[in-house]
């Protein structure tokens, strides 16, 4: 499956993202990674914790409708994957996540732009991972 | 005014996810595919998030305080350990299955795209089961917050 190379509006959509992750540690003082904000609105260690991360949660829903009104398309959801690995990626994600203790939000953005050591470590092995599994994928066993 | 602001910036990080690419699995997916059909876009994402995040964690952490709490909540663990490299690796080999990592698939939810459902549906249990696991193998002496 092509995708078109789209180097303006990857930028773009990474300068917002970077936006983003400074304006909740300005005004929550907390790092921007998607899997703590999910993990902690469905178990919250507080009610006062709960708010926060429902707020984000509820701000990102809208965001592919701000997209939808200002470019006059919905954002392009093309999934390659058949439903059953589609559920096993998605099982192996929360598994490693969780384990992990974040993902590409929180360690490879936000940790990486505070030269955390843990972080510059997670996203390299994620980076190898998911590009070895996308070879095995595409050309090994030929999907 | 606190919460209004805080659903502002997740609209904003949503906002753009939609438009870098990266709640795409195609595109997500390709980026990795340096042997085939490979489009390199994603890199400008990370590189303009990170650049300005870097520029920007400088500037705010100068302040003595966020706005609206009374600390900064900042990880301070450095150590490498293999409960962080194999929960990487995993999520590598799932995000590569499956395209979707949960930055790029959260806002995606928002379009109510059913395979976002079902993939969001099954992170949910990933995380659901590893918490489980997690809290059997080391059992607290203290209670939890």
């Amino acid at each position: 499956m092509e995708t078109s190379f789209t180097p303006l509006a990857s930028l773009g959509g990474g300068i917002l993202i970077g936006c983003a992750a400074v304006c909740l540690m300005l005004l929550r003082g907390r790092i921007m990674g998607a899997t703590g904000i999910l993990s902690g609105a469905i178990w919250p260690a507080s009610r006062y914790d709960w708010t926060w991360r429902a707020a984000m949660l509820a701000g990102m829903f809208a965001g592919p409708w701000i997209y939808f009104a200002l470019t006059g398309a919905l954002p392009e959801i093309e999934v390659p994957s058949a439903t059953p690995l589609l559920i096993f990626g998605g099982l192996l994600v929360g598994v490693g996540v969780t384990l992990g203790s974040g993902c590409t939000s929180g360690h490879g953005v936000c940790g990486m732009a505070r030269l955390s050591p843990r972080s510059f470590a997670a996203t390299a092995t994620f980076m190898l991972t998911t590009g070895l599994t996308v070879y095995v994928i595409r050309h090994v066993l030929g999907g | 005014m606190r919460t209004f602001l805080t659903v502002l910036t997740g609209a904003l990080f949503g906002t753009g996810i939609a438009m870098s690419g990266m709640a795409n699995p195609a595109k997500v997916i390709n980026f990795f595919d340096v042997a085939g059909s490979w489009d390199p876009s994603l890199a400008f994402v990370m590189g303009g998030a990170v650049i300005v995040t870097f520029i920007g964690y400088r500037l705010v952490l100068r302040r003595p305080k966020p706005v609206f709490e009374p600390t900064f909540d900042i990880p301070t663990n450095r150590t490498l350990d293999a409960k962080l490299l194999t929960g990487a690796a995993t999520f590598g080999v799932g995000w590569g299955i499956a395209g979707f990592c949960p930055g790029g698939a959260l806002p995606a939810l928002g379009t109510l795209d059913s395979r976002v459902m079902v993939f969001v549906a099954a992170l949910i249990a990933g995380m659901f089961v590893t918490r489980l696991l997690m809290n059997w193998a080391t059992p607290r002496t203290q209670p939890a917050e």
